[in-house]
């Protein structure tokens, strides 16, 4: 009999065109998701005369430069250079592109399993370190820097060694206020930054069984915060039910044969990974960060850590991460002011991520200013129907269209120099959101307890007696 | 790309660890087309004072003609912006000497010709400690995987797929063609066995 399989053996193998002396394996790419930053890999292919080889599997979407506002009129020449370089790329060698008006436009690891574009069972690329999102459907799916782009555009194939593998399995129930987004700050603060790396991660156990798709969209798309280029669950009746109908998702009996396909991926039992990680659910609090790294993070119940009293290789970057974030070593966390905050961004700007946030903002005013970007335009759409964006422009935010936006400030959406931000987002980086800008990233019900408050705030308590 | 086996430069430090990529180049660089030379965007807010004018006390304003940088775990980690090893590159940057990197960084280093070398921690804190004064003269060598940098010689760590890369200059796209009868055939193979893998959109 065969040894057991993990997930990332089966996809592996169901994708390897060959493997060479040195181990290093040449990979089908099924979907190359490109957006404007593959600028660079489009003016490689174009140098060498190269077309796109497989124009059906690759799609442009328009998202890190995306104004959120007034679309019509772009004000900066370098954001209307960046769009019409990806129209020019997408129109030249006949892409499907998801422009700025398109019903369907919005950030790409949300389109794409939107779209049904993303499936169990393929392997997908883009370039952006959190493709990673993908796996959440059971796919291998890994970001790439730009001359992998421009290898993928040229011959629809990637070299690649097979990674390591890990599982991070949570068992038990997560409490209430407790989401995807503390699950993921929860085992990177515990492995850190770098706990993961060379690995490629499964997230198993009841917790992530019964998190929503959403949730483990969430999940998946932080795993390269914790070093891991690739995140993946295996697919259940829940991936199949999100997939059913979409636009591009198999129909009839190519559907039917999918889900057979699809059903026989997961691990197998008894198969063994390289490293185990397990996690209690009941432990896991709502959940921020303090520092410049996503591994700096604690439960808002705690104090923010005296760098004498962290691990002595991690205690000169506590105190430069203190300095630059503005706090005190022994203040607690929650109560601290906030300048603004931002819900959005690829992490967590689904609409279950909205709702979340408009269970606590509902009826509620927010005491500092804040931007809401959805994930996409048909989830603007949903949030819009659901009446959701009502209960954030009444509670004073502002509702705006869908891009990147202020995860990656790349469109305009700054954070202010030296000011704090409450954000859904995924990367805490000095500057990250822009010069200066001091970032605490958090799960969108606790970005809307803060706007409430107006200091990083434990959303619990706020949702007592609440519909969630 | 050219390749190459040997280098011989000027090293100084940069003892800071998880040095990610939104530091090493920020975002709003990033339209800038590659001809342009990204070098003066390196680690742009690191180096400079809020006016904007080069820190005198930063090691690459003062040693400008660096080949190679010393540097803390977790090199790299954060965005795929291939920008960030641009910078490096357009700045002169050969070898970056570190005890980690970030999976996607490393990559994306080698396909430039930048050497991502890894080394464990004890030779790692060697070498800060011979660039704690100033800048050295640094031997590399990528056939044997060692470095010498005044009495320090100690080995590092790099995938021998990617040792080849370097020392062949090969760009994977010239080797990649040479497969491409394999690849139609995978092609057509897949497409009988999973045809739902094709996107096939409804009317």
């Amino acid at each position: 009999m065969a040894s057991p399989q993990t997930m990332l053996d089966k996809l592996w193998s169901a994708h390897e065109v060959l493997r060479r002396d040195d181990g290093v394996s040449l990979l089908w790419v099924d979907r190359h998701l490109v957006h404007e930053g593959s600028h660079h890999a489009f003016a490689k292919i174009k140098e060498r005369g190269l077309p796109v080889a497989e124009t059906a599997l690759t799609f442009a979407v328009v998202d890190h430069y995306a104004p959120t506002r007034d679309r019509s009129r772009i004000a900066d020449p370098q954001i209307t250079r960046m769009i019409d370089t990806l129209r020019g790329n997408a129109a030249a060698h006949g892409l499907r592109i998801y422009d700025l008006e398109d019903p369907h436009q919005g950030i790409v690891h949300v389109v794409g399993p939107e779209e049904g574009l993303t499936l169990p069972g393929l392997l997908i690329n883009c370039g952006d370190s959190h493709t990673s999102t993908h796996g959440a459907f059971g796919a291998l799916a890994f970001g790439i820097g730009a001359t992998e782009v421009a290898h993928v555009l040229a011959t629809q194939t990637v070299w690649q060694r097979k990674p390591k593998s890990m599982r991070i399995t949570v068992d038990g129930v997560l409490g209430a206020g407790v989401t995807a987004k503390d699950v993921a700050l929860g085992w990177i603060a515990k492995l850190g930054t770098d706990g993961a790396q060379g690995h490629a991660v499964e997230y198993a156990g009841s917790a992530i069984r019964g998190l929503s798709m959403e949730g483990r969209m969430t999940l998946c798309n932080l795993s390269i915060e914790g070093g891991a280029r690739f995140g993946m669950v295996a697919p259940d009746d829940k991936t199949f039910a999100y997939l059913d109908g979409r636009h591009f998702s198999p129909k009839g009996a190519d559907w039917k044969a999918a889900c057979a396909d699809w059903a026989a991926l997961a691990s197998d039992e008894g198969a063994v990974f390289d490293r185990e990680v397990t996690l209690d659910a009941e432990e896991i609090s709502p959940t921020v960060t303090w520092g410049t790294s996503p591994e700096q993070a604690l439960p808002i119940t705690a104090a923010i850590p005296d760098p004498a009293g962290v691990p002595p290789e991690k205690a000169e970057a506590a105190r430069m991460a203190i300095e630059y974030m503005g706090l005190k070593a022994g203040d607690m966390l929650e109560g601290t002011p906030v300048d603004q905050v931002f819900i959005g961004s690829c992490t967590n700007g689904r609409i279950e991520d909205l709702r979340a946030a408009a269970a606590v903002l509902r009826g509620r005013t927010a005491r500092v200013p804040g931007l809401i970007s959805p994930g996409s335009a048909q989830v603007k759409a949903q949030a819009e129907a659901e009446g959701l964006d009502r209960i954030f422009t009444e509670a004073g935010l502002e509702w705006v269209a869908s891009g990147c936006s202020m995860c990656v400030g790349m469109n305009g959406d700054l954070v202010g120099e030296g000011k704090r931000c409450a954000s859904s987002t995924n990367r805490n980086f000095k500057g990250r959101q822009g010069r200066g800008a001091r970032t605490h990233l958090m799960s969108p019900a606790m970005v809307a307890a803060a706007a409430v408050t107006g200091t990083l705030t434990d959303v619990r308590p706020l949702l007592e007696g609440r519909a969630t | 790309m050219a390749g190459w086996r040997t280098h011989r430069g000027t090293a100084i430090g940069l003892p800071v660890a998880n040095i990610d990529t939104d530091q090493l180049i920020p975002a709003r660089f990033m339209s800038v087309p590659r001809i342009e030379g990204y070098g003066p965007y390196l680690l742009h807010d690191m180096r400079r004072d809020a006016t904007g004018s080069l820190r005198r006390d930063f090691p690459l304003n003062t040693h400008p003609k660096a080949s190679v940088l010393v540097t803390g775990r977790n090199f790299g980690s954060g965005s795929s912006r291939e920008a960030a090893v641009y910078a490096l590159v357009d700045a002169g940057i050969r070898v970056v000497i570190a005890p980690s990197f970030g999976d996607i960084f490393a990559a994306n280093a080698v396909n430039n010709g930048l050497l991502p070398a890894k080394v464990d921690e004890k030779s790692h804190a060697a070498l800060e400690a011979a660039l704690a004064n100033g800048p050295q003269d640094i031997t590399v060598d990528v056939v044997d995987r060692r470095l010498a940098l005044d009495e320090v010689k100690v080995g590092f760590v790099l995938d021998d797929s990617w040792a080849e890369k370097l020392i062949n200059g090969w760009d994977d796209i010239d080797l990649t063609r040479k497969h491409s009868a394999a690849i139609t055939a995978f092609k057509i193979s897949r497409s009988q066995t999973a045809a739902w893998a094709w996107p096939r959109p409804e009317d």
